[in-house]
């Protein structure tokens, strides 16, 4: 191979990096909010990302323009994120967390199942944005897509700091996430921001999940896979740490389009839990995550 | 038997303890004392094994032991109890104080799995024993129930006849009397001397200096991570420094006396 | 007699009259398959019930013993109780080997950590084809203990039963040994169990490794059990299975797992005809349980009835 050839094949992996990895950056940030604001691993959050997917597709098909079905794929898992809070997880939220994963595990399976019974076990595409004719960069193919993905992932994520940081609820999330019984007591409903947590989770996960269903194919069970690398890159972020679940999210993207590209793509799946694994033995709190010290 | 050089522990910026020079002979009771924050607890966790001191040693019976974990200082006779009480909630307190036997008896697993007859009449002798425990501290009517449904001053109990269990040599009380009655705060006062008495040295942390007073051959002073004063109870209480200390910190001046 | 031994009767008689009141060979296979299910989350029961460590990758081991058994008699001729045993041995020195840096961790990160080792395990099953058959699975030679080989339900369910049983009493030796009592303490407090000289990272990967290898002793059974084994056994979905046969059975309840394994085991094959209902009703049932009877079954069960 030439060396223009070379940077094209590096180009191509890159680009197929970072489109997976905003994806997993979307899912991560999903796993962080909900994890701030409650101290709770949510399973499902592969759930509203297979909802974002499979929702679209089907009201695309009933003859709903693009954005209107994306609009409404959103409200399912908004709804879904609601459901599970109010339904799930307040009622149980001084339990153990082995409890309070399980109980996410399982709203993931109900969702799981009922897409399943509503949607059948089909594998279905989404039209794509805006065509699918590839730009062509450096000798390397990009997707218009994948233009999207990154671009829209770009913007929720400004919009996510905008929230958090110039808001006075986001403010108030985030304060309740450093210290709940603090939060309280000057004023702030922590049952709220428990429920504006999985409410925005499940919009950020069903955004993800239109953003990706043209180029990945999405079906019932497709959130499993989703979540779970989502949820390696929260924790390689150091859980709970938004910059640092964008920034797993990417690293994880790209080692995964690395590894199947110049190593093995049988083995790319493997790649986020192979990471984690390696992480977690190292620095058992994460890249970004703290120490904290037990108290007897 | 005990010997603390220059301990110092830092959490982050804090300084916890700073420069303790501290020894403790056998077959006494020693007495660590000072206002809240003074480092008593960190102390205690220093010595056994919970934390890794910043600076100085620790020694047991000659041995460098700083460093080394609780589980390696319970196999050298090391037994406590916690302020914050830690018991096994979903165990029968019968179990609790049993599970302080865990180094007198086989840790293997083919036994275990087989309960070969060995094993169990050892864990029988064990329970024996653990009964006669509960008796000596008193909490022996509620040995079938569960833990977490005993009061406060029964845990209290239960803690040191589990430490006890161990067959320390040297134990530590986080604390004892905080939180009992007077009534009870008497009867604590007369098993500490009544476990000194059967050969075990006491150290114990405690707030309560009608206690202190009345069980210590030994009392030491801490103040802001420091050593304020050391010596027989006469002594510490006509210290003016450590006088100063409790006064100044307008707490409890009235209480030394 | 102590109740754990009257508890252990009654599951024998169970056991033994079980078999005679099942109308059909279709009914005889479920009740296989939760007796081996049953082996295994007793094993996992340890681990989460007693020793209080979550495990979402137990499903892992459980492939590992099924594939190991497959791999040795079908390619290299082992004679299937060899196979069984090395599955079991490369399993639990797996299991040990990983066990002190995972059990390291706790809360999410421990779960985190399972879960990804599961899913390795599975993903390295799935991929390496040449051995394992990959995605489509493999066929796996008949069991054959020094020229007998069972056949049919019946016979395989005396076989299991008797595993079932034994594998009880062991968890239930275990639990009531001073090591299980140390497992105990540590999930009650490790400062405690600490200052009374249980080494706590220890005793983690003993009780760990233990589990591993009753998964694997399953998952074994399984393969030869069916006679055809696919990733399917090594999956995520199957260690959710278990745990949740753990959870909804009663934690740190022996007897609460084969509950727990026979109703969650039982509960597809009923609903199997309603594709896609099983799902949303063990969902719901996950949900359920967990926020009505965080304890599990049997637990909550036995606590009114003492109580009553």
């Amino acid at each position: 191979m030439t060396r223009s050839e070379y940077v094209a094949e590096f180009l191509q992996f890159l680009f197929s990096g970072l489109t997976s990895g905003s994806i997993y950056a979307l899912a991560a940030l999903g796993f962080a909010i909900i994890f701030n604001a409650s101290g709770v691993i949510n399973f499902a959050q592969g759930e509203f990302i297979m909802l974002g997917g499979m929702v679209s597709v089907f009201l695309a098909a009933a003859g709903l323009a693009l954005p209107l079905a994306i609009l409404g794929a959103v409200l399912v898992a908004v709804v879904a994120g609601v459901l599970i809070d109010k339904v799930a997880i307040e009622p149980a939220r001084d339990a153990e967390v082995v409890t309070l994963i399980i109980i996410t595990i399982g709203a993931s399976i109900l969702i799981q199942g009922l897409a399943q019974v509503i949607f059948g076990k089909g594998q279905h595409a989404l039209q794509p944005f805006s065509g699918d004719t590839p730009l062509a960069i450096g000798g390397a193919s990009l997707l218009p897509q994948s233009l999207w993905v990154m671009a829209v992932s770009a913007l929720v994520v400004v919009v996510l700091w905008v929230f958090f940081n110039r808001t006075r609820f986001g403010k108030a999330m985030l304060a309740s996430s450093y210290n709940r019984l603090g939060a309280q007591l000057v004023g702030i409903d922590t049952r709220r921001v428990w429920l504006v947590a999985f409410a925005l989770s499940g919009a950020l996960g069903a955004i993800a999940g239109a953003l990706a269903a043209p180029i990945t194919m999405t079906s019932y069970d497709a959130g499993l896979m989703l979540g779970l690398k989502g949820f390696v890159a929260a924790t390689l972020g150091g859980l709970g740490s938004g910059a640092g679940a964008v920034a797993g999210g990417l690293i994880l993207g790209l080692a995964e389009a690395m590894t199947a590209g110049y190593i093995s793509s049988a083995y790319k799946d493997a790649v986020p839990f192979v990471l984690i694994l390696l992480v977690l033995f190292f620095l058992p709190r994460g890249i970004f995550g703290s120490r904290a010290v037990d108290r007897v | 038997m005990l010997e603390l050089n220059g301990i110092a522990k830092r959490f982050g910026g804090v300084q916890a303890l700073a420069g303790i020079d501290y020894a403790v002979s056998a077959g006494r009771v020693h007495s660590v004392i000072g206002p809240n924050g003074a480092g008593k607890t960190t102390l205690f966790n220093v010595i056994t094994g919970v934390y890794r001191p910043s600076e100085g040693t620790v020694k047991l019976h000659g041995e460098v032991v700083s460093g080394r974990s609780p589980d390696q200082l319970a196999r050298r006779g090391v037994a406590r109890t916690f302020q914050n009480l830690q018991v096994c909630h979903h165990m029968n307190a019968l179990e609790n104080v049993m599970v302080g036997a865990h180094l007198r008896l086989s840790q293997r697993l083919l036994p275990a799995l087989f309960h070969f007859p060995g094993l169990r009449r050892a864990d029988g002798t064990c329970r024996d024993e653990a009964m006669e425990l509960m008796r000596f501290v008193g909490v022996h009517e509620y040995a079938l129930r569960l833990a977490e449904a005993l009061p406060y001053g029964v845990l209290k109990r239960l803690e040191i006849a589990r430490a006890l269990a161990l067959k320390p040599k040297l134990l530590f009380l986080d604390e004892p009397a905080a939180g009992l009655n007077p009534t009870e705060k008497g009867a604590m006062r007369e098993l500490i001397r009544d476990i000194a008495a059967s050969g075990v040295t006491v150290v114990l942390v405690e707030h309560d200096m009608k206690l202190v007073m009345g069980v210590s051959d030994h009392v030491l002073v801490l103040d802001y991570g420091r050593k304020l004063a050391e010596g027989t109870a006469e002594e510490v209480r006509a210290n003016p420094a450590v006088v100063a200390a409790y006064l100044g910190a307008g707490a409890t001046g009235a209480t030394l006396q | 007699m102590t109740s754990r031994w009257k508890a252990l009767l009654a599951l024998a008689a169970l056991l033994v009259v079980l078999p005679w009141l099942l109308p059909n060979t279709y009914v005889l296979d479920v009740v296989n398959r939760i007796g081996i299910n049953a082996i295994a989350v007793i094993g996992l029961n340890l681990v989460m019930g007693y020793a209080g460590q979550v495990s979402l990758g137990h499903a892992g081991f459980f492939g590992l013993g099924a594939y190991t058994s497959a791999i040795l008699t079908a390619r290299y001729g082992w004679p299937p109780l060899v196979a069984m045993g090395a599955g079991m041995v490369g399993t639990g020195l797996l299991a040990f080997a990983v066990a002190r840096p995972i059990l390291r961790l706790r809360g999410h990160y421990l779960a985190m950590a399972t879960l990804g080792l599961g899913i390795i395990v599975s993903i390295v099953i799935t991929n390496e084809s040449a051995w394992t058959g990959g995605p489509d699975g493999m066929p796996v030679d008949a069991l054959n203990v020094a020229g007998w080989a069972p056949t049919g339900e019946f016979q395989w369910y005396w076989i299991i039963a008797a595993c079932l049983w034994l594998a009880a009493w062991f968890a239930g030796n275990l639990v009531d040994s001073p090591v299980g009592r140390a497992l105990r303490a540590l999930h009650g407090s490790e400062a405690a169990a600490q200052s009374v000289g249980v080494d706590v990272a220890r005793y983690k990967a003993r009780v760990f490794t233990i589990s591993a290898v009753f998964a694997s002793f399953a998952g074994s059974l399984f393969a030869h059990y069916v006679g055809f084994i696919t990733p399917q056994v090594a999956s995520f979905l199957h260690s959710i299975e278990l745990v949740t046969m753990v959870v909804v059975g009663g934690m740190a309840s022996v007897h609460g797992s084969v509950f727990g394994a026979a109703l969650l085991t039982a509960l597809p094959q009923l609903l199997a005809e309603f594709e896609g209902w099983e799902m949303v009703v063990f969902g719901a049932l996950l949900i359920l349980v967990m926020v009505l009877l965080p304890r599990g079954l049997v637990p909550t069960i036995l606590r009114r009835l003492r109580h009553a």
